[in-house]
């Protein structure tokens, strides 16, 4: 005889943004879980399995945050979809919990009203109800679950109190469907729902069991995306919608007075308030941090000690992972023969994996420092100081950080750019991140700095300002192109800024480190497959057709690579990059640096056959390469690495995109490679003709 | 409005989709809000809604019209 939950039983969560629903998911599922994305959209997936309180393996899918079920965003669709049972990649829930926070259950009740008319059972969770009590208000638990007729289950999801509650309201066999409040829809409105049902149901997109609220959700709102629905189907949608429209004139927002209108009965009977409100933790620490001194004080104190970490303290395990495959290599060139087979373990497979995983320390601490911000709640805070800045190259001021990231690397960058609701402002974002100087662009303006102006020839504050110039010109190469964007390519209304700004609360480590490593390792996997077989494929341009060498005689390296087809390449292209000061063995350096800017450093030694040597740190390396450099003549004997050309190359590589990884990460993280393409050109493009611009105009004045 | 105070909502503009969301977060004629601050840069400005802090640039909270409440 069983009485409890069956086996395999699907609950989906859902709830408010900020409700600790990713909390709970955690708590719930522990490490078994799975993190993807929804197939067409960049829309993380999370699903996991959990066991009831008496043991029966239940799954759990864990749906996007969002204060209303009338989508508006894609993230929006997937939980309205995932609900209705409209996606064939996942299974229809067949029980909801809904989470609120019990500190804003006004506000939060409203998506569960919502939630409740679909017709499965509902358990409801009242989160931070700790939070609530420290705030005065009492709410009556009994009588909450009475009014709705749904299990109600107090918990601080944080510290796993009230989950063994949830488990055995998640374990019970007969959960009731709650009590649907579609009395308080407006009649009229309900007549023309059912209606439009028939219709919807006559088409095939609705059951014909279906709620009667179904068509509600698919015909209000500005839905961007109506997925699994053909054109026809889709006519009757916007049918119904014109109709309703004409006949109930605001129909959408008296229906959501309406809903309100039932919150606010319940709420007079279930909370109680204190008669004043007191100054709250969040008053205070907000009092200090949008401060108009103290804010931009210690926005930019918490920005300076991050990229402190990024450039000094990363250092060392940066060092590290280069020390180990470095070691690795000379192991493998210990063991094995000599031979192409070896060549390709060492300088293709080896330096393409060590190329993606020296940048991992510094995405990794990115990702932590980002999940800190998002969970403490400070990342919306930054977001209202920004917004002004950003809205006046028409973005918003979640832009600001996937911005900011990108000084780091473009990766994480482009990554977060997914916190931005709007998908307009999103595409912007991640087009522009890449201008900002990442930190692979530092080796080669180090190296070009220093070949351009020779040591003790200028003050060293005269090479700061040039790089702080280019770290400059990266920045409002951004903001040019995110105005252009937004005001030319891509018109249409900036999205208006809705930001809720959450109660402050202690970080959940365990919760960020998870999602800090996920992340990484999406990177990982997509970045890292891309990169380590464009670097096979690097190395055997390099490498291949061979210089025949005679026996005996140690093969010259520059000479091989000369005959290369990389080196034939750079030839080839020569043309092409004439007018910007280049020439071919700068083309070879250039052809590898698509692969990664920080290559360019290491393909110019080999050309310029600057061996390293036994106990050569980077910067040794590259003071014998910048002497090299500086010898380099033209065949008419003039030097080659003039400030004319050096100034071409960097501005050349302030524009350029140079990286494999970003590309890749772009096609994911806008779903197509129209974009990472386009990307690619408009970036590049703008590079070569600025360079040829700074070099032309060098040459015509003579310099 | 002077930081702090606080107002009921009057009217909101109906069938703007910019104002649309607004509503299903709580911001409804006769909801009673205070303004709690500007950002340091003038624009958004922050307000106290139904027990969230709520931020929203002039342009939008134009639209809005309040009775400021003693």
């Amino acid at each position: 005889m069983s009485t409890g939950v069956s086996p395999g039983m699907v609950y989906a969560l859902v709830g408010n943004p900020n409700c600790g629903k990713t909390t709970l998911f955690n708590a719930l599922t522990g490490l078994r879980q799975k993190v993807g994305n929804y197939p067409g959209v960049t829309i993380e997936r999370k699903e996991g399995d959990c066991f009831s309180q008496h043991g029966v393996r239940l799954k759990l899918i864990d749906l996007p945050g969002s204060y209303s079920l009338n989508a508006r965003s894609p993230d929006e669709a997937i939980l309205r979809d995932v609900l209705l049972g409209r996606r064939s990649d996942t299974p229809r829930p067949q029980r909801i919990i809904c989470v609120v926070d019990a500190s804003n259950l006004e506000r939060n009740l409203y998506l569960f009203t919502q939630v409740v008319e679909l017709g499965l059972p509902v358990i409801l969770v009242l989160n931070m109800v700790d939070v609530a009590e420290s705030g005065g208000l009492r709410i009556d638990v009994p009588k909450l679950s009475e009014r709705f007729g749904v299990p109600v289950v107090p918990m601080v999801a944080s510290r796993k109190q009230g989950l063994v509650e949830l488990k055995l309201a998640m374990s019970r066999a007969d959960l009731p469907p709650p009590r649907a409040l579609l009395d308080a829809l407006p009649v009229p409105v309900r007549g023309a729902l059912v209606r439009s049902r028939e219709a919807l149901a006559a088409a095939g997109v609705v059951s014909g069991t279906a709620s009667p609220l179904e068509p509600l959700y698919l015909i209000s709102g500005n839905d961007p995306t109506h997925y699994g629905i053909d054109a026809a189907a889709l006519a009757i949608i916007r049918n119904a919608r014109a109709q309703l429209e004409r006949e109930i004139p605001g129909w959408e927002d008296r229906m959501v007075s309406a809903r309100y209108d039932a919150i606010m009965a319940a709420m007079d009977e279930v909370l109680h308030r204190p008669a004043t409100a007191s100054a709250t933790l969040t008053d205070r620490i907000d009092g200090l941090l949008l401060h108009r001194v103290w804010g931009w004080l210690a926005l930019g104190g918490m920005l300076a000690f991050l990229f402190y970490l990024i450039f000094s303290a990363v250092e060392i395990p940066m060092n590290a992972i280069e020390d180990s495959f470095r070691w690795l290599s000379g192991k493998i060139t210990s063991w094995m023969a000599p031979g192409d087979f070896r060549d390709l373990l060492t300088d293709g497979v080896i330096s393409g994996v060590s190329g993606v995983l020296i940048f991992l320390p510094q995405i990794l601490l990115l990702f932590f420092f980002i999940g800190l911000m998002e969970d403490t709640g400070y990342m919306a805070r930054v977001a209202f100081l920004m917004d002004r800045i950003m809205s006046r190259v028409g973005l918003n001021g979640k832009s600001f950080l996937p911005i900011l990231s990108s000084h780091a690397c473009a990766v994480p960058g482009v990554m977060s750019a997914r916190s931005i609701e709007s998908p307009r402002d999103r595409l912007i974002t991640i087009l522009v991140a890449p201008l900002a100087a990442c930190s692979a662009r530092l080796p080669v303006y180090l190296l070009l700095i220093a070949a351009m102006v020779p040591t003790g020839a200028v003050p060293p504050l005269f090479k700061a300002g040039m790089m702080l110039g280019l770290y400059a010109s990266g920045i409002l190469a951004a903001f040019g192109f995110a105005w252009l964007f937004s005001s030319r390519i891509l018109p249409g209304k900036p999205s208006p800024l809705i930001l809720e700004l959450p109660g402050y609360k202690m970080p959940a480590f365990s919760s960020i480190l998870r999602q800090m490593w996920s992340r990484a390792w999406m990177f990982i996997r997509r970045a890292g497959t891309v990169i380590m077989g464009l670097s096979i494929l690097l190395w055997a341009a390099s490498t291949y057709p061979k210089l025949p060498t005679p026996a005996g005689q140690e093969p010259d390296k520059s000479a091989a690579l000369a005959h290369s087809m990389a080196g034939r390449l750079g030839h080839f292209i020569e043309p092409v990059l004439r007018p910007m000061g280049a020439d071919w063995k700068i083309g070879v350096g250039l052809v590898s640096s698509f692969a990664a800017r920080e290559v360019f450093v290491s393909s110019m030694s080999v050309i310029y056959s600057v061996e390293e040597q036994d106990g050569d740190d980077d910067d040794t390396l590259r003071g014998r390469l910048r002497d090299r450099l500086r010898d380099e003549k033209r065949p008419d004997g003039s030097p080659v690495y003039t400030p004319a050309l050096c100034v071409s190359l960097m501005i050349f590589f302030v524009f350029a995109m140079q990286c494999l990884s970003t590309i890749a990460v772009v096609r994911r993280e806008t779903n197509s490679w129209k974009w990472a393409l386009f990307q690619l050109a408009f970036m590049t493009g703008t590079g070569y003709l600025l360079a040829v611009a700074a070099w032309q105009t060098a040459q015509f004045l003579g310099l | 409005m002077e930081a702090g105070t606080s107002a009921v909502i009057r009217t909101l503009p109906e069938g703007l989709p910019s104002l649309a969301r607004l509503r299903e977060m709580g911001l409804l004629p006769g909801t009673r809000l205070t303004f709690v601050r500007r950002a340091p840069l003038g624009d958004p400005l922050e307000f106290m809604v139904r027990g969230a802090l709520l931020s929203l640039r002039g342009t939008e909270a134009s639209l809005i019209t309040v009775e400021v409440q003693p």
